[in-house]
């Protein structure tokens, strides 16, 4: 019966379909095309072939961003994955054991409340904490540690320190629940075991929660790269690429030449490479973990 | 291993290192959540108690006047009231269109529900950078640039590719006798989808509407490009692009940042379990 009439079923998915084509196939081919002319935003495209790519690769600023792009990597996926693995095993297996999961959960959600918030409003909020004139030069000078204090985010020695913090206290909830959840498939008994068997709390760790969590690893860490990769919210609120460019990041680049340059095909160009970086990371990740199952 | 005649309890004995370990992970717990205190605390204060008394020490006044001025210069209102809006229907939206094609793929099994699956997927990794330039020309082109609108269509479809992602998993596993039981006695397709997919499927489906509803009061970089109005401009877009005027004062910007934060830390407060348990679902398959 089923068989005789399949063409039914196409009518539930006819309006995803053409939603998805409009606003995501369209527009994804559109920006390629758009990284193969010069083209100001109004009147006729120019094709120009490879011209911004050959541009994109002699762009200093262009490398300068993607460096940074590395840095965020550091501190939206490494640094956040290494220390909510930590944390949830810690949660897990120690202070739910000792102090009930009331108390676990308790704390998860401390962690994760950062997460939630708007990326803008942390922006702003962390904006007035290290402005010159804002919580931590005041409280510093309070202290008598006048030498420490200096415009934060204005100095390009210290700007990205700061924006890396502030991503480091974002994103560390997200990982942090993830693996929680991940570990509730984990039977507290084999833990158990482990213990009275001698098993040490880091052999704990390396052999049970890290290798049970392994199709978590996957997820989050290939989340948390791609949205480093891509990057723009906090970095746009918090220094909009400065000091001196010392925090600026493909993303913004690609924004300042959309919407401020108007260089649309050199902007296209910027997001064709972070959709290319963007896929092949997919693609190595998605590899390693089937190779790995 | 002469442990193992104790008790459970007598395993896990709470000692000087568990407390040192809870006492620590405590005090991180305060540190991640002290400058939601500090826009709290600071929000309140009259200017004259900050300059007199600094950032953290507890407020000496109660003064709301930095709140209120706040609140009407950048017009609060209509900015909670264009979030709610515009997630509002995002939500809904994804989440209807996200269950249409599900059913189409995890029930209906169409032909080449693995080539969709996987255009779906890659979909999902599309940096909205790569869109977002298109996407803006395109509403300016048919007229809807600088309205709702378009941000809740562009949003509803970015939403349901995941929402598509997810449902058609968890109806590929739906169990098949219902369906048969139902077309046994005579209902349609689309019957099937309302009165046994549907009611089923309802605490997923919630599940998903708090996180559409949540992702989307979040979104920064659409709607800034696309809602150049005051009107139509989201509370996030509102404070990304705060002028000096709020920023430089030190009491303003910690109202700024409390009414900012607020919203969420409500929803934060209604969904917890929700958020800190249902993230996970469908993240790992």
């Amino acid at each position: 019966m089923e068989a005789a009439k399949p063409s039914s079923y196409l009518l539930y998915i006819l309006p995803s379909a053409i939603g998805f084509v409009g606003i995501i196939i369209i527009p994804f081919i559109l920006n390629i095309a758009a990284s193969f002319t010069q083209w100001r935003g109004v009147g006729i495209p120019k094709f120009i072939g490879l011209a911004n790519y050959a541009r994109l690769l002699k762009d200093e600023l262009v490398w300068e961003g993607f460096y940074h792009s590395l840095i965020f990597i550091l501190s939206m996926a490494v640094i956040p994955t290494i220390l909510g693995l930590i944390l949830a095993a810690l949660l897990f297996d120690y202070v739910a054991a000792r102090f009930g999961k009331t108390t676990a959960s308790f704390f998860r959600a401390g962690f994760y409340l950062p997460q939630i918030l708007p990326l803008a409003v942390a922006g702003v909020l962390w904006g007035w904490i290290f402005s010159p004139i804002g919580v931590l030069n005041t409280t510093l000078k309070a202290w008598g540690l006048d030498f420490l204090a200096r415009n934060w985010l204005g100095d390009p020695g210290t700007a990205m320190l700061c924006v890396m913090f502030v991503m480091v206290w974002l994103q560390l909830g997200y990982s942090l629940v993830i693996f929680m959840s991940g570990l509730a498939r984990v039977d507290p008994a084999l833990y158990e075991a482990a213990e009275l068997d001698g098993a040490t709390w880091f052999e704990r760790f390396r052999y049970i929660t890290v290798h049970m969590l392994k199709p978590e690893l996957f997820v989050v860490g290939l989340t948390t790269t791609i949205a480093a990769l891509n990057v723009f919210a906090p970095v746009f609120v918090l220094t909009k690429g400065g000091p001196n460019n010392a925090t600026t990041v493909p993303s913004l680049l690609a924004y300042y030449h959309f919407f401020t340059t108007n260089r649309v095909g050199y902007g296209a160009t910027i997001t064709t490479m972070q959709t290319a970086l963007t896929m092949l990371l997919a693609y190595v990740f998605v590899r390693l973990q089937s190779r790995d199952q | 291993m002469g442990k193992k005649n104790h008790s459970d309890a007598g395993m896990h004995r709470i000692n000087l290192s568990a407390w040192l370990v809870v006492g620590l992970l405590g005090a991180s717990v305060l540190v991640t959540l002290y400058p939601f205190w500090l826009a709290a605390t600071n929000a309140v204060k009259s200017p004259a108690d900050y300059g007199a008394n600094g950032p953290i020490a507890l407020p000496q006044s109660f003064d709301l006047s930095g709140l209120l001025r706040f609140w009407h210069n950048v017009d609060f209102t209509l900015k909670l009231f264009n979030s709610a809006l515009i997630s509002g229907a995002v939500a809904a939206i994804a989440v209807l269109l996200s269950l249409l094609s599900a059913y189409a793929i995890g029930i209906g099994r169409i032909k080449g529900s693995r080539t969709v699956l996987f255009i779906v997927t890659m979909g999902m990794m599309v940096p909205q950078e790569s869109l977002v330039y298109p996407l803006y020309y395109i509403m300016k082109s048919v007229g809807l640039f600088d309205t709702r609108t378009s941000v809740i269509i562009i949003f509803a479809v970015l939403q349901s590719a995941y929402g598509t992602y997810l449902l058609s998993a968890v109806l590929s596993t739906f169990p098949r006798e219902l369906l048969e039981a139902a077309e046994i006695d005579g209902a349609s397709r689309f019957e099937v989808l309302v009165h046994v997919v549907t009611p089923l499927l309802r605490p997923t489906l919630m599940v998903l509407a708090t996180f559409f509803f949540i992702w989307t009061w979040n979104e920064f970089l659409l709607p800034l490009v696309l809602l150049i109005s005051n009107d139509n401009q989201t509370v996030s877009v509102a404070m990304g692009t705060l002028n000096t005027q709020y920023t430089s004062d030190p009491t303003t910007t910690a109202a700024a940042s409390l009414l900012g934060l607020a919203p969420t830390v409500l929803f934060f407060l209604i969904f917890q379990r929700t958020l800190t348990r249902g993230i996970a679902v469908g993240a790992v398959k």
